[in-house]
């Protein structure tokens, strides 16, 4: 067991070497900054992360992208980290009522749901209530997981029930049965509609105002680079966070 | 006092042996440490976990018989003839067993699915798999099969072809021969292939999350249940998993059982 | 059995070596004899169908079994409706059903009601002795019960045939003389094919001999014919036993010639009925007086040849009545009682390694 260990010790030693930083003036030696965050950030916060490195000489960013409840979960059971970034703010609190935060939460984007179809949009979807028609195999997320969690609030509000042929338990699986044809239509988050390209078309609808999904960012109590940690969620709230964000379909949150 | 037969082993096969088996007994205690047993009748008994656990031994015994239709055929054929291509044709038809689940979902997808090979022609006469409990059956039946298969085929090939030449000659028609007396010969074998391939059904989560979706009272087994109980309620999901586990616990009886038989 | 139809077969078995033609009579019983490999097996179980020649025929009565040309191609009926039943070995009864299945196992076959199935088993079961065994499973049979049943269970099927594959080379020594004395019962009247390692059982139980070698027919004939001037090798292997036939007495047997060769008899024999002696050469020993002591079998004698075998001899001595006798003795030995052809001798044969059967 010891061998195995060492074995991953080396492993990340390795990892750390990857950024060549000479160091440079005294006190900024090298940093490893870990940032837990959603897997719906995977590909936004992958490149806000290369970005920082590159602008924050010595400073190296790793990332561990999964599903919210899965890294607090870690996060309670004490994995090292300096940032977490949630994709509900229900994740977030559970680990703010365990004092694992420092300071307070911020929320640094939103996140709405779109249908999404087959390209072409061979059943003529044009809004939420043509969801509920009889002839849509109707895919959406369980109501226990945030996506699915949006749908039903948009379903409360809107008083349109729908009746799916699946309830899943992550969006790429709605996404997946979306793009195969198994399903005429889907609910997803704006950012995974435009994260499957062209494999799907996207329709905006007014009712997803609804049921906005705000994603909160903080840094950890536990972290031991308290001060990068913030500025890297600085960086995140800032102009080149908002872009990227944006980029990829997130709205700001108010 | 019960007389005991020299073992012969060397008595540092112990201790890996020891440790083998914590290693595959402390998890099982782990999970039964996080149950919140004050809650425990509750949790499981919700309408939610109700119709998963309905669901899952309805479907997995649909599958079973299933399996033991297509199976039991199968097994005799490679048992007991040879033909070219018969070695490929095993280990083919033994994929499913060490395939990824979620390998064999998509292959299925690609099937059975609205736009797949056989699908296709489904949809056109009023026939849609995908989204219904039948899906749910075709993966469960699909991952199971190869185990029933695999463990039937091993007992005929072990009992041997010598009875069903006696019964033969004794005027059996072939089929006499299978009903009479090939199959009660490996009745035990068919048993433990069986419960086998119910175990492997009731498990199923890969192929069914990929090909059936989930939505409760209609795909959502059990598996997917605690999937999906994991993201609000984990305390859900670990009293959920130990059903899971009591079930799988009683099947291995079962097959132990049947094996002693033999 | 008046009905019992005569068998020709002819067939070729490329990658076994086989190539042979064996023709039975109706209710004649062949015994098949040869070292292993010879292809005994492989002809069994081509008449029973459980093996296709590569070409070949064979007919049972009016009926063709197969009839397969150099390709392969051809009529060829399967093993089921030949009306052929196989004796193996070892019992092989289904484990799984009682004596009484099993053996009404064929009549069930056959379309034949579960009653009257079970009424035709139970009468097989009284004609060998087994009627007592019915309820039981076989896991709780002897060997030589077992068989027994097995013989009933394929008599049962009333086969036009009947093979056996070395149906007692199985079983307990003691068990192999009851199970024979059934056999010849059974066997009289019927065709049927005997595969055999004992020379007792050709004796005993077939009207003729094939001899088997290396795939195909070494010799064949009469059996006592064979057994007395046997012309293949192995014909004389099996040959190199003395037999001495005539009538039980209370421990031996009396030759025509009126001389008692005394044994260790066999339950099954009946004092007054016929019967046969068994002994090796080895247990034969050659003097040219009476030896001292009580020796129980003396027995006048003539040499009559001298035939070399290895470090031995065999000598082929004559005695009272035209019995014929042969002994292995050492060449030192022969050399010092100065043994040739027409020599006086007193043969002497322990009556521990003498054994006697009912004949």
């Amino acid at each position: 067991m010891a061998a195995v260990l060492a074995l991953i010790g080396g492993l990340n030693a390795c990892g750390g070497d990857g950024d060549d930083g000479d160091s440079t003036a005294a006190g900024s030696e090298e940093v490893t900054l870990t940032v837990f965050a959603a897997a719906s950030l995977t590909s936004t916060f992958t490149e806000l992360g290369e970005r920082f490195e590159s602008e924050n000489e010595g400073v190296s960013v790793e990332f561990n992208f999964a599903g919210s409840s899965d890294l607090v979960a870690q996060i309670q059971n004490g994995s090292p980290a300096d940032v977490f970034a949630s994709a509900d703010e229900k994740n977030m609190q559970k680990a703010t009522d365990d004092d694992l935060v420092e300071g307070e939460p911020t929320l640094f984007a939103a996140n709405t749901l779109q249908i999404v179809t087959a390209p072409g949009n061979p059943k003529g979807i044009e809004g939420f209530e043509d969801l509920a028609a009889e002839d849509i195999t109707l895919v959406i997320c369980a109501p226990e997981v945030p996506c699915g969690a949006a749908t039903k609030e948009v379903e409360e509000s809107s008083g349109i029930t729908l009746s799916p042929a699946s309830e899943e338990s992550a969006v790429t699986d709605v996404l997946a049965k979306v793009t195969s044809g198994e399903a005429d239509a889907g609910l997803v988050y704006v950012t995974d509609a435009v994260g499957a390209g062209d494999a799907v078309e996207s329709i905006s609808f007014p009712e997803a105002a609804d049921a906005v999904n705000d994603y909160p960012i903080a840094v950890l109590a536990g972290s031991e680079h308290g001060d990068m940690a913030q500025r890297f969620v600085d960086f995140v709230l800032g102009p080149t966070g908002r872009e990227v964000l944006g980029e990829a379909g997130f709205v700001q949150s108010e | 006092m019960r007389s005991s037969q020299y073992s012969g082993l060397p008595a540092w096969v112990y201790v890996p042996a020891a440790a083998g088996a914590a290693f595959v007994l402390l998890p099982l205690l782990a999970l039964m440490a996080r149950v919140d047993w004050s809650q425990f009748i509750s949790l499981i008994t919700s309408e939610s976990s109700v119709a998963a656990l309905r669901l899952s031994l309805v479907t997995a015994s649909i599958s079973t018989v299933a399996c033991v239709v297509l199976g039991v055929p199968m097994a005799v054929v490679l048992a007991r003839t040879r033909f070219a291509g018969q070695s490929v044709l095993r280990s083919l038809v033994l994929l499913p067993m060490v395939l990824p689940p979620v390998v064999g979902g998509i292959a299925l997808l690609y099937t059975f699915g609205r736009r797949g090979l056989l699908g296709e022609h489904l949809e056109v006469v009023g026939l849609q798999i995908a989204f219904s409990t039948v899906a749910v059956v075709i993966a469960q039946t699909f991952v199971s099969l190869p185990f029933l298969v695999v463990s039937l085929e091993g007992t005929l090939r072990t009992a041997g072809r010598r009875y069903d030449i006696v019964a033969a000659t004794l005027g059996a028609k072939p089929t006499t021969v299978l009903r009479r007396v090939t199959l009660p010969l490996v009745l035990p074998g068919l048993a433990s292939g069986a419960i086998l391939a119910f175990a492997r059904a009731l498990g199923e989560f890969g192929a069914t999350i990929t090909f059936a979706g989930s939505l409760q009272g209609v795909t959502r087994t059990l598996p997917l249940e605690i999937y999906l109980q994991r993201e609000v309620d984990p305390d859900a999901a670990v009293a959920l998993s130990l059903v899971l586990v009591v079930v799988a616990v009683l099947v291995i009886g079962l097959v132990r059982g049947s094996r002693g038989q033999m | 059995m008046t009905d019992a139809p005569a068998l020709t077969c002819e067939i070729a078995l490329g990658d076994r070596g086989v190539e042979l033609r064996i023709e039975i009579e109706a209710g004649e019983t062949v015994a098949v004899l040869g070292p292993n490999g010879a292809g005994k097996s492989t002809l069994l179980s081509t008449i029973a169908g459980t093996l296709r020649p590569d070409r070949g025929s064979a007919r049972l009565g009016t009926e063709t079994l197969f009839d397969l040309d150099t390709g392969g191609r051809g009529s060829w009926s399967q093993p089921h409706a030949r009306g052929i039943a196989l004796l193996a070995q070892d019992a092989l009864l289904f484990p799984h059903l009682t004596v009484t299945e099993n053996v009404a196992f064929g009549p069930r076959s056959r379309g034949v009601p579960r009653r009257a199935a079970r009424e035709a088993a139970l009468r097989w079961l009284d004609e060998v002795g087994a009627r007592e065994y019915a309820g039981r499973k076989p896991a709780q049979l002897s060997g030589g019960q077992a068989q027994r049943i097995s013989v009933a269970r394929a008599l049962a099927a009333e086969p036009r045939l009947l093979l056996l594959d070395e149906p007692m080379a199985a079983l307990d020594v003691t068990m192999v003389p009851p199970v024979r004395q059934m056999l010849r019962r059974v066997l009289a009247d019927r065709t049927s094919i005997i595969v055999t390692h004992d020379v007792l059982d050709a004796l005993l139980l077939a009207d003729r001999v094939v001899v088997l070698e290396d795939g195909g027919v070494a010799e064949e004939g009469p059996t006592a014919e064979v057994l007395a001037q046997p012309r293949s090798a192995f014909g004389a292997s099996i040959a190199d036993v003395n037999l001495w036939t005539g009538t039980a007495t209370a421990d031996g047997v009396r030759s025509a010639g009126g001389v008692e060769m005394h044994g260790v008899a066999h339950a099954a024999v009946v004092p007054g009925h016929p019967a046969i002696a068994a002994f090796a050469p080895r247990a034969v020993a050659l003097y040219l007086e009476a030896p001292v002591g009580s020796p129980r079998n003396v027995i006048p004698a003539r040499v009559r040849e001298l035939e070399p075998r290895g470090a031995t001899v065999r000598v082929h001595v004559a005695g009272p009545g035209g019995a014929e006798l042969s002994a292995e003795v050492t060449a030192a030995a022969l050399a010092e009682l100065g043994l040739v052809p027409g020599t006086e001798v007193v043969a002497v044969v322990k009556a521990t390694e003498v054994t006697t059967y009912p004949a």
